[in-house]
């Protein structure tokens, strides 16, 4: 059977190994950190883009509106969070107007549906939160939200029940062409295939660089957040950008799909492309601007914040395709819209792998995956029956967000499980809320060394020398 | 639906009293609604010396001043379940509760007492920006790790900021053999007890850095630097003063928060400065039949208070239970000069509770002060207090001839006044 090779289990690289596993095909993900989604894919806007924003006749154009019109049935079919909530563009001052028209046009020649400029105090009918500077607003109907990292985890989960193999904390440290593609990492392995496909997002270059002699540069540009308490979640209802001017792009303010509100994010290009830290500058510049399309902004609703990095191609648009070295596919420079666009470059780069590889389809193909059974969202009726089914269920461990050891135990015994505070986290939702974990750390180490078996001392926040505890106390 | 008197959401010391007090004042029909496998609250994981020397005069460990009132409860056989969450209140005295053992079961009561605690407000909550390393935890979850689960958190400490708890994490810390490097105070002044600041960190030559704060946390794992610096008046950090600590652990001890989500399901009135509900002198909210006392009314320093406070509740409770609501005209108090706040907000003009307990803290450290209660502006009440502080609560009692003075549409006035 044919060997492929993905590099990368960022949302490119799941959705991909997830249609790949449409054809009966070897399929290796090989990922350098603990998990999926520990790169650019858990820190973004998470925003399904409407697509007037991207330049005409570009990949970045064509994948954003492709990417869109599929979230409704792939956000069912694979059960991630979604929603179809709408976007403005927030005009500030009467000059700034042709901008505001350019944008609406672009937006048509892009093909986005349902386009229309409202006058400010229309605007403020529907959002009666922002700014009585606003003089008009570009509204979108079709923008929407994603959970971005459990969209992630479930294009990789389908795929891996379907048969793709993900092998973690392997970093990739040489690419070369030999009678096949020969993959090396950095613990001393290598893995032999008729196809590497290079998803690693802001390293895409460096791996590019070690296969091909046409090199590539992406550069790491920064993007700061600040979340606000779901009390908070009334300030907006649809997702508020800033109309780009000379002043720089804005900043976003958005609900989330579990009801939070975010803001951000800054754009700070990076030498360190494995510094995802805050700073003190970055997030005063968010909250100032952010205050600027929503004034009642209270910063003592703040309650995490963080950074991601932009995979920033300096020639501009997405790189996807085969490179000039047969074997080595490129889907590199997947900054925004990237995770819009995800579901359609999976589905592309599967075809035309396909197509290149002579792959059959697979006849097992289930494209079906259940997630997560999540208690905070069930009526009492329903609660009530699964506590019965299950008695794991009515014991609360994170009781911020309402989550469940039932949902824990699930969501570190099932494929790709959890192994580590942050692999909980973002599957359920444990310790994600106002508490940040305060009060359910111990609890959640406790059921993840039940459940792997592994002492208290060797549980991680992520992978690597993230270890919680250092040892015993004297006795 | 089961049917039930008094339902008392959280065994902790504040749950527990109120239990015990509405026992004695003839109810029968009560239960304790708790999420953890033990009685006790938070007073489990505080092990070290302190507690109950206003109660029982003697100095008690944590868990032993909670074991004094768990022995109280089971002696009286009151009703209670562990494991037990309530997910939702409603207003009209509709719980809904989960465990393993009963599933999901929905309870309405006459009256309810909120006895839910507090918890810590997080990193997030106070905007340190860095690295999101591990060995970043709030100083009662590493105190849980330390001292419950029987885990070291690190080996070299920086906490930030001076609440009690992190005060004594810092003692509990060294005794374990870590180096505490520093203890960096945002504020000219502790938020935490005195006799903490001396026990704690002066025996044991850690240095207390008032003015400071955190503003970047390094590492890539696990923390492997802090970066403090000096702020202004303005509490802004002055850049020219950063220095670097190596450390591998950052305690965060920045406050406590009521835990108020039940509160909110139920639409008890909240106070923006408490963080929690606005009740009257017998501890009833805007919900009728719905109390609060303990943590989730307001932070206190000392459990001793929380008992008090919630055996009056309990006590209120039940004659709620008995004669329903007799009172409507309330006085609301307000705080001025320093005041903070004020516990009880308001008051009813016939207090049948003999004296009443005002509890109060104070927005800064003040010299040489009176603690004032005027009615309309006529001082009814003056107490001589030579310090006070943000960290520690005061108290004034007013007696029933005092009361006597106050009636509906008077302003009364709690405020700090020179001597
Ligand atoms: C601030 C910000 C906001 C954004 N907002 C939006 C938005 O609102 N809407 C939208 O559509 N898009 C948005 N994007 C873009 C979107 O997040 C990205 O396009 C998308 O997440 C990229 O996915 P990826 O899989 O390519 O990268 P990643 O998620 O970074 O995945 C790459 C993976 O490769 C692994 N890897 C790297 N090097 C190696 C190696 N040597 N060996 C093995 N594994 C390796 C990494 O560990 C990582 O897991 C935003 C991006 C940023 C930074
Ligand atoms: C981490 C920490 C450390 C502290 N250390 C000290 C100290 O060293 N010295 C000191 O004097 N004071 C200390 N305090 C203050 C101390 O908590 C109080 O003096 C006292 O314990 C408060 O009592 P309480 O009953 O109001 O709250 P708690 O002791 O917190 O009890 C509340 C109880 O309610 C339960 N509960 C909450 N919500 C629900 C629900 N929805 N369903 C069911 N049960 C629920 C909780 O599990 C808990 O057991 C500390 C507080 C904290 C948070």
């Amino acid at each position: 059977m044919s060997k492929i090779i993905i590099i990368g289990a960022g949302v490119v690289g799941s959705s991909i190994a997830r249609e790949l596993a449409r054809y009966n095909a070897d399929v290796l993900v090989l990922e350098s950190a603990n998990d999926v989604a520990c790169g650019t894919s858990k820190a973004n806007s998470g925003i399904v883009h409407a697509g007037f924003d991207a330049k005409p006749n570009t990949l970045k154009a064509k994948f954003n509106i492709l990417g869109n019109a599929m979230f409704d049935r792939l956000s069912v079919e694979l059960d991630f969070p979604f929603k179809r909530i709408g976007a403005m563009v927030l005009c500030f001052d009467e000059k700034d107007y042709p901008a505001l028209e350019e944008l609406y046009h672009k937006g048509e020649a892009n093909g986005v549906k349902g386009l229309e400029i409202l006058p400010g105090d229309k605007a403020r009918e529907l959002e009666p939160h922002i700014s009585k500077e606003v003089v008009a607003v570009l509204r979108a109907p079709s923008s929407g939200i994603v959970g971005p990292y459990e969209m992630t985890i479930a294009f990789a989960e389908n795929a891996c029940v379907n048969g793709v193999e993900f092998l973690f904390n392997k970093k990739v440290t040489n690419v070369r062409k030999a009678e096949d593609m020969v993959v090396e990492c950095a613990d001393g392995t290598s893995y032999h295939a008729d196809m590497v496909i290079n998803c690693a997002g802001v390293f895409a270059d460096e791996i590019n660089n070690m296969a091909c002699d046409k090199k590539m540069q992406i550069v790491a540009r920064k993007g700061e957040y600040m979340l606000l308490d779901k009390t908070n979640g009334y300030l907006a209802s649809h997702t508020l950008f800033q109309l780009p001017t000379k002043m720089g792009k804005g900043i976003l303010v958005s609900p989330t799909t579990h009801g939070n509100i975010l803001i951000g994010p800054t754009a700070h290009d990076m030498l360190d492309k494995e510094n995802v830290s805050t700073t003190v500058d970055g997030l005063n510049e968010v909250y100032k601007m952010a205050s600027m399309s929503v004034p009642e902004l209270n910063k003592r609703m703040v309650i995490t914040q963080f950074s991601g990095l932009r995979a920033h191609n300096v020639d501009g648009d997405f790189v996807i395709g085969e490179s000039e070295v047969k074997g080595f596919y490129n889907v590199a420079g997947i900054e925004s819209p990237g995770l819009t666009s995800a579901p359609a470059i999976g589905d592309y780069v599967a075809k035309d792998v396909a197509k290149i590889m002579n792959l059959e389809s697979n006849p097992n193909f289930v494209p079906v995956r259940e997630g997560i059974k999540q208690f905070s969202t069930m009526d009492d009726t329903q609660r009530a029956e699964i506590i019965k089914k299950n008695p794991l269920y009515g014991k609360v461990v994170c009781r911020c967000e309402v989550v469940t050891e039932g949902e824990i135990v699930d969501s570190i015994n099932r494929p790709l499980g959890a192994k580590d505070l942050d692999g909980v986290k973002r599957r359920t939702r444990a310790g994600m809320g106002r508490c940040q974990s305060g009060f359910c750390t111990s609890r959640i180490m406790e059921i993840l060394s039940r459940e792997l078996g592994k002492d208290m001392t060797k549980i991680t926040k992520f992978g690597g020398k993230s270890n919680v505890v250092i040892g015993r106390v004297k006795q | 639906m089961i049917e039930k008197n008094l339902i008392i959401i959280g065994g902790g010391p504040a749950g527990l009293a109120a239990a015990k007090s509405a026992y004695d004042s003839g109810e029968r029909d009560i239960l304790i609604l708790e999420r953890e496998n033990t009685l006790g609250g938070i007073l489990n994981q505080c092990i070290h010396n302190g507690f109950g020397l206003h109660t029982f005069k003697e100095e008690l460990t944590g868990p032993e001043y909670a074991n004094r009132y768990v022995q109280q409860v089971l002696a009286r056989n009151i009703e209670y379940k562990l494991g037990a969450t309530v997910i939702s209140v409603t207003n009209d005295k509709v719980i809904t509760c989960v465990s393993e053992a009963d599933g999901l079961v929905k309870y309405h009561a006459k009256a309810i007492i909120l006895a839910c605690g507090c918890r810590e407000r997080p990193r997030g909550g106070i905007n340190i920006a860095g690295s999101r390393c591990a060995g970043v935890f709030s100083a009662g979850t590493a105190q849980k790790l330390v001292n419950i689960d029987g885990y070291m958190v690190g080996k070299e400490v920086v906490i930030l900021g001076s609440g009690d708890i992190g005060l004594i994490m810092a003692r509990r810390m060294t005794f374990e053999g870590a180096k505490v490097k520093a203890v960096v105070e945002l504020m000219p002044y502790s938020s935490g007890l005195n006799r903490n600041i001396v026990q704690c960190l002066k025996d044991f030559d850690i240095p207390l850095m008032f003015s400071h704060t955190v503003v970047d946390i390094k590492g890539k794992d696990r923390v492997e630097s802090v970066v403090i610096a000096q702020v202004d008046e303005k509490l802004q950090p002055i850049m020219s003063t950063a220095q670097e600590i190596k450390c591998d652990t950052l305690l965060l001890s920045v406050g406590l928060l009521p835990e108020n989500e039940l509160a909110k399901f139920a639409n008890v009135q909240l106070s923006n400065v408490t963080g929690g509900g606005v009740v009257d002198d017998k501890m009833m909210t805007n919900v009728e039949g719905i109390f609060q006392c303990g943590n989730v009314l307001h932070v206190h320093d000392l459990v001793d208070f929380v008992s008090e406070e919630s055996e009056l509740a309990g006590k209120c409770a039940v004659d709620y239970i008995n004669n329903g609501k007799t009172e409507s005209d309330y006085v609301e108090l307000q705080t001025s000069g320093g005041v903070r706040y004020v516990v009880p907000q308001k008051i009813s003009r016939k207090v049948d509770t003999g004296e009443l307990k005002l509890k109060m803290r104070v927005a800064n450290v003040f010299k040489n002060r009176r603690l004032v209660v005027e009615v309309d502006g006529e001082e009814i009440f003056s107490k001589k207090r030579p310090v006070v502080a943000p960290g520690e609560m005061e108290t004034i009692t007013l007696k029933a001839d005092q009361l006597d003075k106050v009636s509906k549409g008077q302003s009364v006035v709690v405020c700090l006044k020179e001597v």
